[in-house]
């Protein structure tokens, strides 16, 4: 059993009780909320006669049904108005902060409670959105929950839960050029598999990890889900607090140096005991680019597909579906494959630093012809300082659209979505059938930069190549 | 027709089997993201696997005739995978599904099907391969859970299952809708708080 951990410490603070099933009263600090998975919670809430315990621990916005192209109210599809509307409406009644439409805050719920420093390291945070695990970046515990869940930290601000078990993967070494947070977390979760991270917290550590900026912390900590683990942290340290202060909820004044000296006491300890540890290289990892229909199907750009054949058994059949869906063969290399559509956004990859990056690949190119791309910012922020910074015009004038924040083609709840057989560049976090928007469109994952590239070039490319130039 | 969800005590579940076949099989495919488009639950019964069915144009186990009034599905690991959404097993119990076996479960759709009262049990690979193939040779045959033998049987063969001792607890005890528990500590819940550097100005 674990201890020592930042996992531990931070637990240990948020214990209520030992409930008789054998679980424990969790205390959540943080409970973030948005249009999807609150309705019914709420509704859940009257039914039982009940209100928001704490509506003050709880924050919404609006992000999965977003048009991007034209957030105007009433939105033209009225299913989502009446989704925005009800979250309104459920804010208004019980008390609780709505980042909205027309608010300059308004953005996908894990880039957004970041950027106004919501998100602090030794919370406990709470979202009906698997991939609150983003949060753990600042060293908080943050997972998801679904919507009975999302009911009970309204009506309790806690939520009955299992400890886990945790995890040291620790990644030696940098990062080379041309390979972002994005293709690590990739490459960890094509060695530990999709479900390899069940029952377990995964702690990031290592001089790669510690190396990265908090957006990239983000990313990784942010795909932990993919790898079956609930919850991914990442200790926190001087990235951590210049990132945090200053920002509207970051503690000020005489409370700043208290806040810091409580942070830095949960980071793991040197003596910390881990369920499990796991050592990886980081300057030995290419850019990574899914192939098949996990988040755990990735391989080097400079690799080819695998064949199903010399898999481990257990990995076989997902593979021949993968093969069979993706219209992809063994052995064929993945650098060069023709894509249709290039999307630069997400939880995962829609940060500033995010576009910054894919935006030096883009600059003084084009998108190829018959490609369609699209840059969907992940907040109002993201979207400002990018135009402050000119990066806006750079894809505008390469033949990207640029668009308003939301989750967009990520999960293709609102208008932007796949055709047919389709096939994107995406930097997104989920590669499952269907996942964009058509049944059988396609999904290849990567970082943006590698979705720039592959955008100007209309196929697959080893991002390395424009880096050179 | 009005349909009765799970409520108080689980202890045993009998009738009709089927299987869904396929490693990792995700809340995606389960329940496609558009028909979140809703704020009640109350249509998902008809969504589920809507893509997984198009495609198989009426031979998807969910669309079989004798798979109607089934409520046991048999599947294999990492059954629902990927996106939180209690859309999943919302679609599943709606349309009729009141327990799930399989070789491991992913731990959000787990948890959700808990907080709904219905148990997802496992199984090894072997054991899961020889019961779908027992489902699968027989449509009409009834089958029978005891939650206190940890088994499922159909009275010829019997399959031993496993369960976590909280959810074991949870379901045995009729205590898997936590809601009211959970109220009951507000005192503790104070307490809490009160200790909590973040919520007392980093006193």
């Amino acid at each position: 059993m674990s201890s020592g951990t930042l996992y531990d410490k931070v637990w240990n603070f948020h214990q209520v009780k030992e409930l008789p099933g054998g679980s424990t009263q969790l205390f959540i600090g943080l409970h973030l909320i948005h249009e999807v998975t609150s309705p019914q919670a709420f509704s859940a809430l009257n039914e039982k006669n009940l209100g928001v315990k704490f509506p003050n621990l709880t924050v919404a916005t609006v992000d999965h049904i977003v048009p991007t192209s034209n957030q105007q109210r009433p939105f033209s599809d009225p299913l989502a108005e009446e989704m925005l509307a009800t979250l309104e409406n459920n804010c208004k009644t019980h008390g609780i902060k709505f980042h909205g439409i027309g608010s300059d805050s308004q953005g996908v719920v894990h880039v957004m409670a970041p950027e106004l420093g919501l998100t602090q390291p030794g919370m406990t945070v709470a979202c009906g959105d698997s991939h609150t695990s983003t949060h753990g970046a600042f060293g908080a515990i943050a997972f998801g929950i679904g919507t009975s869940q999302v009911r009970d930290v309204l009506a309790s601000q806690s939520l009955a839960m299992n400890k886990l078990k945790v995890r040291r993967i620790w990644v030696a070494g940098e990062l080379q050029k041309g390979v972002y947070a994005k293709d690590l977390i990739l490459h960890i979760i094509r060695h530990l598999g999709v479900k390899g991270g069940v029952g377990f917290a995964y702690e990031f550590a290592g001089p790669a990890i510690e190396k990265l900026s908090m957006e990239g912390r983000m990313t990784i900590c942010n795909m932990a889900i993919e790898g079956g683990a609930r919850c991914g942290y990442i200790n926190p340290d001087e990235t951590t607090f210049r990132y945090i202060k200053g920002k509207a909820h970051a503690p000020k004044g005489p409370e700043w140096d208290k806040a810091v000296s409580w942070w830095k006491s949960l980071a793991s300890d040197s003596k910390a005991t881990f369920d499990d540890e796991i050592q990886l290289d980081g300057s030995s990892i290419e850019p990574t680019v899914t192939w098949g229909i996990t988040p755990g199907q990735g391989i080097s750009i400079k690799e080819t597909i695998p064949n199903p054949e010399l898999l481990p058994k257990n990995e076989q059949q997902i593979a021949k579906d993968a093969c069979k869906y993706m219209n992809l063969k063994p052995d064929e290399p993945i650098e060069g494959k023709s894509i249709d559509v290039c999307f630069i956004g997400s939880c995962t990859n829609g940060r500033l630093s995010d576009l910054q990056e894919a935006s030096k690949i883009v600059k003084g190119h084009s998108v190829a012809t018959g490609i369609r791309a699209f840059v969907v910012p992940g907040s109002q922020k993201v979207a400002k300082e990018a135009k402050e910074k000119g990066i806006d015009k750079i894809f505008l004038k390469a033949g990207f659209e640029w668009r308003e924040p939301g989750c967009s083609m990520c999960l293709a709840m609102n208008p932007d979505k796949l055709e047919g057989r389709q096939i994107s560049a995406s930097s997104s976090n989920r590669n499952f059938k269907g996942r964009q928007g058509s049944a059988n469109g396609r999904t290849l994952l990567m970082s943006p930069a590698m979705v720039a590239a592959a955008a100007i070039n209309g196929k697959v490319t080893d991002v390395r190549n424009f880096l050179q130039e | 027709m009005k349909q009765e969800f799970p409520k108080g005590e689980i202890k045993s579940i009998q009738g009709r089997s089927f299987t869904i076949r396929g490693d990792d099989i995700d809340t995606d495919r389960i329940i496609p993201a558009r028909f979140l488009k809703c704020v009640s639950f109350a249509a998902l019964g008809e969504q589920v696997f809507a893509d997984d069915r198009k495609e198989l144009k009426g031979n998807h186990p969910f669309d079989l005739d004798h798979n109607k009034g089934a409520n046991i599905l048999i599947v294999n690991d990492n059954f629902g995978c990927g996106s939180s959404r209690e859309h999943a097993p919302q679609a599943l119990m709606r349309w009729g599904i009141r327990l799930i076996i399989g070789e491991s479960f992913a731990e959000i759709f787990f948890g959700n099907c808990l907080a709904l009262g219905i148990p997802c049990l496992t199984a090894t690979k072997k054991e899961i391969t020889k019961l779908q193939n027992l489902v699968e040779e027989d449509h009409t045959q009834k089958w029978y859970f005891k939650l206190k033998e940890l088994s499922i049987t159909n009275q010829i063969e019997t399959v031993k299952l496993d369960l976590e001792e909280g959810a074991y607890n949870m379901l045995s005890t009729g205590k898997w809708d936590a809601t009211s528990q959970l109220l009951d500590e507000e005192e503790k819940i104070k307490y809490t708080i009160s200790k909590l550097p973040y919520l007392n100005n980093f006193r």
